[in-house]
C-alpha cells in the first residue's frame, strides 16, 4: 500500500508540473510569429496520434479488434456528414455490437 | 459538453474498477482522481503497479503518457490570465478533450471554455472512480458495452473538422498517423503521441516558403 501512496503523490505532483511548465515559462507573452504555425498545427498532430493509439495501440502492440470497427463506423458516418453525437454513438453501438456477436 | 462530461464519469468507473480488483482499496484510486486527472496515466499507473510493485517504472509510464500536456500547455499559455501562480493553476485545466475544442484555429485558444468544460469532466471523473470503487460489483465490466471507443471516437470528430479547414492539417495528420503507428509497437506509450506532435513542425516549412 505504501509504494501505491508514494506513486500517487509522485504522479500528482509530476502532472501539475508538467500541466504548469508551459503556463508558467511562456507567462503571458505572445509567441512569435514561427511558433504559432506550429501550435496551429499541433492541434491536428495531437488529435491525430489519440485516435491512432487509443483505437489500435494495446499493450504495446498494433490491434484491429472491436473498438476499431466502432472508428471506422464513425468514420464513415462523419463523412456522410453526420452530427458528433450520431457519429460517437453509432461507434459504441458498433463496438458493443461487434463484442457481443464477434 | 454535457454527453462529453458523461463519457468521462464512464471511464471514471471504468477505473475506479480496476484499481479496486487491483487491490487499491476505495480510497487512493478516489485521491488518486482528485489529484491527478489524467485518465490515460492513472490506467497505465493501476496495470504497471498493480497492487504495490515497482514504483519508478509505474511513475515513468505516467510521465511519458502526460508528457503532451507540455507542448498543449506552452499552445494555450499566451491566453491563460494572472500572475506565474494563476497561470500555473489555470494550466491544469489542459486535458484533451477540452483542449482541443477549446481551439480556435490559427493558433488561438479559447481560455474560458478550455476550463469551463474542464470542470465537469473532471468533476464526473472523481464521481466516476467513487462509485467504480464503491459497486465496482455492481457495474460489472463497462468495456463490454462499447463505451471505451468514445474517447478515440469523439477525438476523430474533431479532428475531421480540424481536417476541413484544409491547408498543411491533412499533411500533418498523415505524417502524426505514419509516426503514431511505426511507433506504437517499439516504444513505451506516450512516446508515439509525444513524436507525432513534431508533425506539426512542418508549420515553418509554409511560413518560409
Amino acid at each position: 500500500m505504501t509504494a501505491i501512496w508514494i506513486t500517487i503523490v509522485v504522479v500528482a505532483l509530476l502532472s501539475a508540473a508538467i500541466r504548469a511548465f508551459g503556463p508558467i515559462l511562456v507567462g503571458g507573452r505572445e509567441l512569435p510569429p514561427s511558433m504559432g504555425a506550429i501550435i496551429a498545427l499541433l492541434v491536428p498532430a495531437v488529435l491525430t496520434a489519440l485516435v491512432v493509439t487509443q483505437t489500435f495501440g494495446k499493450d504495446g502492440r498494433l490491434v484491429v479488434d472491436e473498438k476499431a470497427i466502432g472508428v471506422a463506423v464513425a468514420a464513415v458516418a462523419l463523412a456522410l456528414r453526420a452530427p458528433v453525437l450520431l457519429a460517437v454513438t453509432l461507434a459504441v453501438v458498433a463496438t458493443a455490437l461487434a463484442r457481443t456477436f464477434g | 459538453m454535457l454527453p462529453l462530461a458523461l463519457a468521462t464519469g464512464v471511464m471514471g468507473i471504468s477505473f475506479g474498477v480496476l484499481a479496486y480488483a487491483s487491490g487499491w482499496g476505495t480510497v487512493a484510486p478516489i485521491v488518486f482522481s482528485v489529484m491527478a486527472f489524467s485518465g490515460t496515466a492513472q490506467f497505465a499507473v493501476v496495470s504497471v503497479l498493480g497492487a504495490g510493485g515497482a514504483v519508478v517504472p509505474a511513475i515513468v509510464a505516467a510521465v511519458l503518457l502526460n508528457a503532451r500536456f507540455l507542448p498543449m500547455g506552452i499552445a494555450v499559455a499566451p491566453f491563460l490570465k494572472g500572475g506565474p501562480l494563476r497561470r500555473a493553476l489555470e494550466g491544469q485545466a489542459v486535458v484533451d478533450a477540452s483542449w482541443a475544442m477549446a481551439s480556435r484555429g490559427g493558433g488561438r485558444f479559447d481560455r474560458e471554455f478550455m476550463i469551463g468544460a474542464t470542470i465537469p469532466q473532471v468533476s464526473l471523473w472523481i464521481v466516476g472512480t467513487v462509485v467504480g470503487v464503491l459497486a465496482g460489483g455492481v457495474v460489472g465490466n463497462v468495456e463490454r458495452l462499447g463505451l471505451d471507443v468514445i474517447f478515440p471516437a469523439f477525438y476523430l470528430t474533431l479532428l475531421v473538422e480540424e481536417l476541413r479547414a484544409g491547408g498543411q492539417a491533412i499533411a500533418v495528420a498523415l505524417i502524426a498517423a505514419a509516426l503514431a503507428l511505426a511507433l506504437v509497437p517499439v516504444t513505451p506509450p506516450g512516446i508515439p503521441v509525444i513524436a507525432s506532435c513534431a508533425a506539426a513542425l512542418l508549420g515553418l516549412r509554409g511560413r518560409s516558403s
